[in-house]
């Protein structure tokens, strides 16, 4: 990698598949850094808001939502061919989001369930992260990517050096924050000491116990912390669903999840 | 040295005086169902009747109709936060228009700080953070500023927890040093000791009454039984030759998978002092911060060198601590980096008891 030359505007696009939006809204909401960070770089494809040019060629593509659609498989190789740097931004393009569910059960049958004519719905039966399809360089995990993630991840590319990747427990941040454990003191089912920091410990400041958002942590120990969730009094297939929630399509947690849904058939 | 004797009704006077000699106190107060330490200012903010139960992974609070202020063991914090802060900005830096940049410094404030209920096991610690810290040639500046700004009131150990085991390392339950004042509460009042000018200064404006021979057997009284009360035990207080003879021994492999590798126990720890850099550059690229933020060697980052993971498994983590804490600070510091708080057990959400773990690795060691 190098640093952006002088006088050179790097080109970004933030493409959007299976998701919500909300982690485009980490760009929105910057105020006004958003200014700067338009000074320094030209956002020529984002739609949520503004500029649509979806087959520009671009040096940073922010990439948000799973691959759930025929077309989103073709899609996302386009983008992939067009961008310098791809960047996945929050569970659904990391990790398939909660809408990955489905890979984990029949899919025909919950959409037959749910809409009146299922044959106008075109969804694959799974959702995947976009690394299952194309080579990602950065992933940036949360559910919603924060401000801060951004802007670090920009910043280190326009300088030309590798981001820092964030990987440690949220242990880690809750400690350095001085926040009591919500799990030794209040015997709460904290999925802390697995997940990933990065969210700076948002839920136990205000008392309640993380539940994952931030995807797994290097290094996760998830049979060690079954083990203390049952001994907490939590039944096994509520642990599970605890793993199989928005980061269910993330290795370590859809085994965790599987292992005790299976167990406890 | 002993000073005399506060009656309680008039605690408040040692905060007032504390007040006038240009402190602020902190001290114990009950949040989030723990005691922790913060601002006080009256008496009433102390956590008046609380008392812990700790086990292994477990901490609550218990209201009592006690009177006493400092009847419970511990939190989960010691001196460590207020004087190794947990993230605190070194220094920033600035690009010039001519394309030079300029640094500066963020000293940490030097507002006086009393800080009243400290235990026996935090001072002990507290003096080795200062040996790793203040020992030049590279003392810490921030440290320092952190460190100089501090008056201690100790309050010897009446109730020590579950988890508890400062005899075993020799640091308690009663505080011997580092101490301005020190205090041994009694249900009607406080013996009062001073242990530095500056505390005998203080100490005379409280216009203490004379200790009577009862209060003064029944304080011994006191620390006698919470001696007797702890039962958790190291099986030596130089572990270093044990441990080393055993880096292949079957435990490792067997805590590794009970241990989440969360770092929570050495960042209860009194003693550790790890810590990462963090650089933080702003967006426009023309500042950055450099920061130092509280780190583990549990943490993948912590023994990453140039694209390897040195340590990249549990076992070689928990290993890592242990050895370093138990085995090879006493060729860095002169001693056992542990000092029996007990805080690591309590703490560690799954409960893992450095002492069991210990005595599995070393069984049958003697003191060296």
């Amino acid at each position: 990698m190098t640093p952006v030359a002088a006088g050179y505007k790097p080109q970004v696009a933030v493409h959007k598949f299976a998701s919500c939006d909300g982690c485009q809204l980490a760009f929105l909401n910057l105020g006004e850094d958003l200014l700067l960070l338009s000074s320094l770089v030209e956002f020529v494809h984002f739609a949520e808001a503004g500029p649509v040019n979806p087959e520009a060629p671009v040096d940073i593509a922010f990439v948000e939502g799973s691959i759930s659609t025929a077309k989103d498989v073709e899609r996302i190789q386009l983008v992939r061919a067009r961008s310098r740097f791809l960047v996945t931004i929050g569970a659904c393009a990391t990790a398939g989001g909660l809408q990955a569910l489905r890979n984990l059960a029949d899919g025909q049958a919950w959409i037959a369930d749910i809409y009146a004519i299922p044959a106008y719905v075109e969804s694959l039966m799974s959702s995947t992260a976009v690394a299952q399809h194309v080579k990602v360089d950065l992933e940036l995990w949360g559910c919603p990517v924060s401000s801060r993630q951004l802007v670090a991840a920009v910043r280190a590319l326009l300088f030309g050096v590798a981001p820092v990747e964030e990987r440690d427990k949220v242990c880690m941040e809750c400690k350095r924050s001085q926040i009591v454990c919500v799990m030794v003191a209040h015997g709460l089912p904290c999925m802390g000491p697995v997940t990933r920091t990065g969210c700076g410990a948002l839920c136990p400041s205000f008392g309640r116990d993380c539940y994952a958002c931030y995807g797994p942590a290097e290094n996760p120990n998830t049979q060690a912390l079954t083990r203390r969730l049952e001994g907490l009094g939590i039944a096994p297939a509520a642990i599970g669903r605890r793993f199989l929630s928005i980061n269910n399509g993330a290795a370590p947690f859809t085994e965790a999840g599987l292992r005790l849904m299976h167990d406890h058939d | 040295m002993e000073t005399g004797f506060l009656p309680r009704g008039r605690f408040q006077g040692l905060l007032d005086a504390l007040h006038r000699a240009g402190y602020r106190c902190f001290g114990p107060q009950v949040r989030d169902g723990a005691i922790v330490y913060a601002a006080v200012s009256a008496s009433e903010d102390l956590p008046q009747g609380m008392r812990d139960h700790q086990s292994p992974g477990y901490y609550r609070l218990e209201r009592t109709s006690s009177l006493r202020y400092f009847g419970w063991a511990n939190g989960p914090q010691a001196l460590k936060p207020l004087v190794f802060a947990p993230h605190e900005v070194l220094w920033r830096a600035r690009r010039l228009p001519d394309g030079g940049i300029e640094f500066s410094t963020e000293p940490p404030s030097t507002d006086k700080l009393a800080v009243i209920g400290v235990r026996a096991c935090d001072l002990a610690a507290l003096a080795l953070q200062d040996r790793h810290f203040l020992a030049a040639p590279q003392s810490d500046p921030h440290y320092a500023a952190r460190r100089a700004r501090l008056f201690v009131v100790a309050v010897h150990c009446s109730d020590p927890s579950d988890t508890c085991f400062c005899v075993s390392t020799g640091d308690g339950p009663q505080a011997s040093a580092g101490f301005d004042l020190a205090l041994s509460e009694l249900d009607d009042g406080f013996l009062v000791e001073s242990g530095t000018a500056l505390g005998a200064g203080v100490a005379a404006a409280l216009e203490l009454e004379v200790v009577s021979a009862e209060a003064r057997a029944a304080a011994a009284r006191q620390i006698e039984a919470a001696r007797e009360r702890q039962h958790r035990r190291l099986p030596s207080r130089n572990l270093r030759a044990a441990l080393f003879a055993n880096l292949e021994h079957p435990r490792w492999e067997d805590v590794a998978g009970r241990c989440l590798a969360c770092g929570n126990c050495t960042s209860v720890c009194p003693t550790c002092f790890c810590h990462a850099g963090i650089e933080s550059p702003g967006l426009s690229g023309e500042t950055s911060m450099h920061a130092r933020a509280w780190d583990s060697c549990f943490t993948q980052g912590h023994s990453y060198i140039n694209s390897v993971t040195v340590r990249s498994d549990t076992r070689a983590r928990y290993r890592q601590w242990l050895t370093h804490k138990l085995g090879s600070w006493h060729e860095q510091f002169g001693r056992s980096g542990c000092v029996g708080c007990g805080r690591c057990i309590s703490w560690c959400p799954v409960g893992i008891d450095i002492t069991e773990e210990a005595g599995a690795v070393c069984a049958g060691a003697a003191d060296e």
